[in-house]
Parts: C-alpha cells; structure tokens; sequence
C-alpha cells in the first residue's frame, strides 16, 4: 500500500487523533480507495511503533463515523459510501454543533445578528468554493 | 481474577526521617501499558521495588497478580517480569551463559522471544556482557525478562542512557511483548515521545506523592492552555482554582489550567480581555506545567481538587 501513517510524538495532536485525520485525509486524496483492506490494529500498531489501544481507538472513531468498515472474521476496510445517517442521527448531529457554534459566539461576546451575519458568510464561501 | 494487575494501598515508605513514597494508593488495570512518571527522586523506583516485595514498606500494602507482595511465591514471581534500573547484568557472562542461567528458573521460557529481542538490539550472541554497549545491554536485559513469559512486566527507566536506535527497539519490543493477550506492562520514563507512543494510562509522582493517575488522553485533556488578549496589559490574576502556570507577556496572559470549569470559565471572561483562545499543547507541556509550574502554593501537598485522582478521572 502506497499509503503511510506518519506519527509525530510532541505535537499538540494526540496519536489517535493523527491516525483519524490521515487516513480521512488519504481518503479524500484518493490515496485510499473504498474497499481497500486497512492494515489490521495489530499490524498498524507495530509498523507505527504504537500502544495498540492507540489504534484501536482511532479504528473505533473511524469506524463510528463511516469512514471505515469493519467485516467479521475479514477485517477492517475503507467505507464503499459516505456515511449515511438515520434523519434523526442527523438532527441530532447538527443540534450539537449548533449549540457549539451559539455557546462559544455568545461566550466570546458576539450579538445574535453577527452569529447570524458569520454564518450566512460562511455557507456563502462554501456555495462560491463549490461552483 | 482482579481486573487490576496491580493495586496499592496507602503505599508509605521512610528511608529514616526522609519520606520516600507517601500514601500511594495506585491502580494498574491488566492489560493496560502504565507508563509511571515523576522527577528524579519522586519515589518511582521505591514504588516498584514494594510492588515486587523486594523492600517492605513503612506502611500500607500492595496487591500483585492478586497477591500480597510481601509473600509471593515462586510461582507468581515467575509471572512477574522485572527490569531493575540501570539494565544490570553480570559482566563476565556471554549470551548464551546468560541464556542457560536464567531459563532455567523459568517453566515458560521462551527461546524463540529471547532470539527476536536479542536481533532487535543486534547483540552478537558471543560477546561478553561487560563488553556491551548500554544498547546490547539493555537488548540483553529485556530479552531476559521477556523470554519467560512473564503477565506482568515491570520496567524501571528501561530508556536510560539509550541511542535513539536502541529507544526504538526498546519500543518494538514492548509492542512486540503486547502480542500476548492481557499482558500488563508498567514503566517508568522520563521521556514523554515515549510516554505518547505506549502508555494508555499514567501516574505521576511528585515528591513521594501521587499527583494524578488516569488515563492519558484524560490527563491531556484536563490540562488546558488558554491565551487571553488584552488591550494593554494584563490585569492582575484573581485566585483561580485549578491555575498552574501564567505567564504574562505583552498584552498576552497565558493560562495554564487543570480540570477547567464552568466557574473559571466565568471568571476567565471577566477578565477584560478582547479575546481568549485555547491553543492546544503537546504532552510535554502539559505535563511540564503540571509538575514544574511557576505558581508555587500546590506544593508539596496539592490540593484534592488539583490532583487528578483515579476516583475522578479514570
């Protein structure tokens, strides 16, 4: 596999949190495609030189999130689509990261107009940096 | 059998008048790596050797494997593996003497382990143990006392004195040494790279006390920086629980702080400033600022809601 974890120890990234980021990165970049066999925790764990709960932790988060599947007695493979909620998981996703988005505005003294005004500016740069 | 590979009980040792280990109440769950952290002298190495009932404590009790240190019997002691400070060896042993010397006290000795560990830090098998270097010596060391078998390793300071090589293969044996399943490992280090890469729970000791005990990613996120903008300069800081560390630079205030709360939250935004942000930080400062913070009034004996207990945080 072309693909390579790299681990850095010191940084204010925790090693699970790398794993996650990289291998949804790899995704994104193509350099992982659906249906490709990951290495297996055991595996990983000795390549990366790593506590082999580390990994574990970051294969739960990715399989959690959709991102990865895992098939008993097979392994753990990339995710063949994008994870797909129930409608009430969704809401319940968006809910929370609403509240996030209104506690840490207000906390940091924003007005409910400019939490509104950011937020229009946001999903218009979104709208521009898809077309 | 316990959950706990080990468990101590108000663990209290003096050397004289001079308290060593104090009150230590330590839980090690099996299967876990434990990574034991502290300064120098912070009582590590007397934890460990109370543990395997090498040195008898002043007061309080420990728990091995589920039995009391104080009276371990050879069939348990054969399930303890034990790297004392230093990677001892006797120098006029070669290798395979080592080898035929110690595998005999083991029903479980593993050759094939004590080869692979030996290939790990390339020590030739004819070389006499006073001609190592500190790596092969190590190399030697821990392949001793992983070749038996052993379900709970103690390792004291297994990375003192190690080139960067030997650290690495240090690691891959440990990685290596997990492949048994419910294998509890326990070392003490001063290297936080290596804390980050093995240990999934920590103790920190801190002049014979226990500071905290959780597990790591716990520990990193209770320990939480924030830097606070100010136009001008900072005021001055009101008493706030749980601060171990602020530095005042510019029109910066740079907060250190534990177990964060809704309470210093409030009083974190009272204080005037134009913005506060959370900036992440590594391991190393986390644990830098905890043992080695400015502020001074914690110490020795730090408050109860400052110390990350095994009750709280596990």
């Amino acid at each position: 596999m072309p693909f390579e974890i790299a681990i850095s120890t010191g940084s204010a990234v925790p090693i699970y949190r790398q794993i996650v980021d990289q291998i949804c990165r790899g995704i994104a970049a193509g350099k992982l495609t659906a249906g490709e066999q990951a290495p297996s925790v055991r595996a990983l764990a000795e390549d990366l030189v790593l506590n082999p709960n580390t990994v574990a932790r970051a294969y739960a988060d990715l399989i959690r999130d959709g991102v990865l599947e895992a098939q008993k007695g097979k392994g753990v493979f990339v995710a063949k689509r994008r994870p797909i909620y129930t409608k009430a998981e969704r809401s319940r996703r968006l809910e929370a990261s609403l509240d996030a988005y209104v506690n840490e505005g207000i906390k940091l003294g924003f007005t409910a107009e400019e939490l509104h005004e950011a937020l229009e500016r946001k999903l218009a740069q979104f709208q521009t940096n898809r077309e | 059998m316990s959950d706990l590979a080990i468990q101590a009980r108000r663990l209290t040792r003096y050397f004289g008048a001079k308290r060593v280990v104090y009150d230590l109440n330590l839980s090690v769950p099996r299967g876990s790596i434990f990574g034991f952290l502290g300064r120098n002298g912070s009582g590590k190495t007397t934890t460990l050797r109370m543990i395997l009932g090498l040195l008898s404590p002043s007061w309080g009790e420990s728990l091995v494997l589920g039995h009391d240190s104080r009276c371990l019997s050879p069939a348990i002691r054969a399930r303890i593996g034990y790297l004392a400070e230093g990677h001892p060896v006797h120098g006029w042993m070669r290798v395979k003497d080592a080898q035929a010397y110690q595998s005999r006290f083991y029903p479980r000795w593993n050759d094939e382990l004590f080869q692979s560990v030996l290939a790990f830090f390339r020590v030739d098998p004819n070389t006499r143990a006073r001609n190592m270097s500190r790596g092969e010596r190590a190399g030697l060391c821990l392949a001793m006392t992983l070749a038996p078998e052993p379900d709970l390793l103690i390792l004291d300071d297994p990375a003192i004195g190690l080139d960067p090589v030997a650290r690495r293969s240090l690691l891959e044996s440990m990685v290596y040494a997990t492949r048994k399943a419910d294998r509890t490992i326990i070392f003490s280090s001063h290297l936080l790279a290596d804390i980050e890469r093995m240990a999934d729970h920590i103790a920190v000791l801190d002049y014979s006390i226990l500071r905290a005990q959780c597990s790591l990613e716990t520990f990193r996120s209770c320990v939480q920086q924030f830097v606070l903008t100010f136009d001008g300069s900072p005021p001055r800081l009101p008493p706030m629980r749980g601060l171990i560390q602020s530095i005042s630079r510019g029109s910066q205030l740079r907060l250190m702080l534990v177990n964060v709360s809704q309470d210093i939250r409030t009083t974190m935004q009272g204080l005037g400033a134009m913005r506060i942000d959370e900036v992440p930080i590594s391991l190393e400062d986390a644990f830098v600022s905890y043992l080695g913070g400015t502020l001074e009034s914690d110490r020795p004996t730090p408050s109860p809601e400052l110390a990350l207990s095994a009750g709280g945080l596990s």
